[in-house]
């Protein structure tokens, strides 16, 4: 846990902060002339909430963890320590795979969470000290349009996108073949597909989760 | 133990009829062999004949595609090892480049076993572990971490691994592959070491002839999937047969048992 969530917590703020910043650049030269310059911390944050958080947090994680889970059960694989282990009568999967999946999915979604308030927060330094938007313009019109269910949606993909991280980089490692090769193969492979698997998923998580607003709004009042 | 003597006493380890494909590769083609409690059996043959993956179908770790392996007269191919340890016999493996955990130091992988099985206190573990590495003499490494150790080292940690939850049976891959003619010699003692304290069956494959000299009771040959002979040490020398004369030949053992 510590190594997936707090050894991510640099990549991840790095990437959400400066993201943020991009967000509120583009989307106050974008509007402003439009009049709607007071629609950019609505923006920042709802992207950040509901899109950017989770998948920049998840491609970051699949880079930085992912990879190496799957390089390091791929070499225990290929210098037989997963047969060492399994000829200790110990469950392979029980021993290398579940702390990494109970590490994986109980921190992408803080890590989504931390990396949305990053973005907002330097959304809101480049609107405010860059731009020159009140703090109140930024922040006013949060309350009113971003809901539990924007928080709900980035929470969710980021519990499923932690799911489809380690699941891939555990299944490919713990099957490399092949030697120091094939373990740089499965590393490869493995972010490759977390990758389009992240950017599939992010869609039809996407379709799902808007199609279940009302649900959610009636069940929960949001 | 003699001939006769064994035909008086059931096999421990029974491989019947073990048959083995990898795509086009038939590695073990109808491959039959007996162990007896308490001896140790070298299986020789050339490399990449199937003798580690024969070793891996007797402790689980592969299924064979027909055949079956008894431990006492117990079937044991369907039992997971996990169970197989419990209800049948603990068995132990040395593999061939040692396979030891590098997150973890020689201690803490000299007592994986033990603190995934048993639950014992920390103290205990270590006076276990400090006793389990001064039997392969290694006393003073307990700290060190596996990059941190010679090849020879790194087999008598695997070994140190092995012998600290005494299993009955131990299997031995190529355990002087690699090392020189001195820690070769240490590698034998120690097999005998354990053989003698454990009292345990062994199955030692290996292409080392002098190493099958010192620490087997009966030498086997593996060719072609098969057990193509199988006698006691001092029979084996003696057998005409050109496959195990030509292996003679190659070792420059010739003539050891005349």
């Amino acid at each position: 846990m510590y190594e997936i969530g707090v050894g991510s917590l640099p990549v991840v703020a790095i990437t959400g902060f400066s993201t943020g910043m991009v967000l509120a650049a583009q989307s106050f030269f974008q509007l402003s002339d439009k009049g709607l310059a007071s629609a950019t911390g609505l923006m920042v944050t709802k992207a950040m909430l509901v899109e950017l958080g989770p998948v920049l947090t998840a491609f970051m994680v699949t880079g930085r963890v992912g990879a190496a889970i799957c390089a390091e059960l791929g070499t225990m694989n290929v210098t037989e320590q997963v047969d060492a282990i399994r000829a200790m009568a110990v469950n392979p999967l029980r021993y290398l795979v579940a702390p990494r999946f109970i590490a994986g999915i109980s921190m992408l979604p803080l890590l989504t969470i931390f990396s949305c308030i990053m973005g907002i927060m330097g959304g809101y330094m480049i609107a405010v000290y860059y731009y020159g938007m009140s703090p109140s313009s930024f922040l006013d019109p949060l309350p009113d349009h971003v809901d539990n269910f924007d928080v709900f949606s980035g929470i969710v993909k980021g519990l499923v996108f932690g799911i489809i991280i380690i699941t891939i980089c555990c299944y490919r490692g713990i099957t490399t073949k092949g030697g120091a090769a094939g373990v740089g193969r499965a590393t490869t492979n493995s972010v490759v597909v977390c990758y389009i698997v992240i950017l599939i998923g992010n869609f039809l998580l996407t379709l799902g989760l808007n199609n279940s607003y009302e649900y959610f709004q009636e069940a929960f009042g949001w | 133990m003699v001939a006769q003597e064994q035909e008086k006493h059931k096999p421990m380890i029974h491989v019947h009829d073990l048959w083995k494909s990898y795509g086009p590769f038939k590695v073990l083609q109808g491959l039959s062999l007996d162990v007896f409690e308490g001896e140790t059996l070298v299986i020789l043959g050339r490399s990449g004949v199937g003798k580690s993956v024969l070793l891996k179908q007797i402790i689980g770790l592969e299924k064979p595609d027909k055949g079956f392996v008894e431990i006492n007269g117990t079937s044991i191919i369907d039992i997971p090892i996990q169970k197989r340890f419990k209800d049948v016999k603990k068995m132990g493996m040395l593999f061939q480049n040692a396979a030891l955990f590098d997150s973890m130091t020689i201690e803490e992988n000299t007592v994986f076993y033990l603190r995934q099985h048993e639950k014992i206190p920390e103290k205990e573990l270590q006076e276990r572990a400090r006793k389990a590495l001064q039997m392969v003499g290694l006393e003073g490494s307990e700290k060190k971490m596996p990059s941190e150790i010679s090849g020879g080292m790194k087999k008598r940690a695997a070994l140190a691994r092995v012998i600290i939850y005494e299993p009955a049976i131990i299997l031995y891959d190529e355990p002087t592959a690699g090392l020189d003619p001195i820690t070769s010699v240490h590698i034998n003692e120690l097999i005998n070491k354990t053989k003698e304290e454990l009292k345990a069956t062994s199955i030692v494959v290996t292409h080392d002839l002098r190493s099958a000299l010192e620490v087997g009771d009966r030498l086997a040959l593996h060719h072609e999937g098969k057990i193509e002979k199988i006698a006691s040490k001092e029979q084996f020398f003696h057998i005409e047969d050109p496959l195990i004369q030509s292996f003679f030949e190659k070792a420059s053992l010739k003539g050891v048992y005349d």
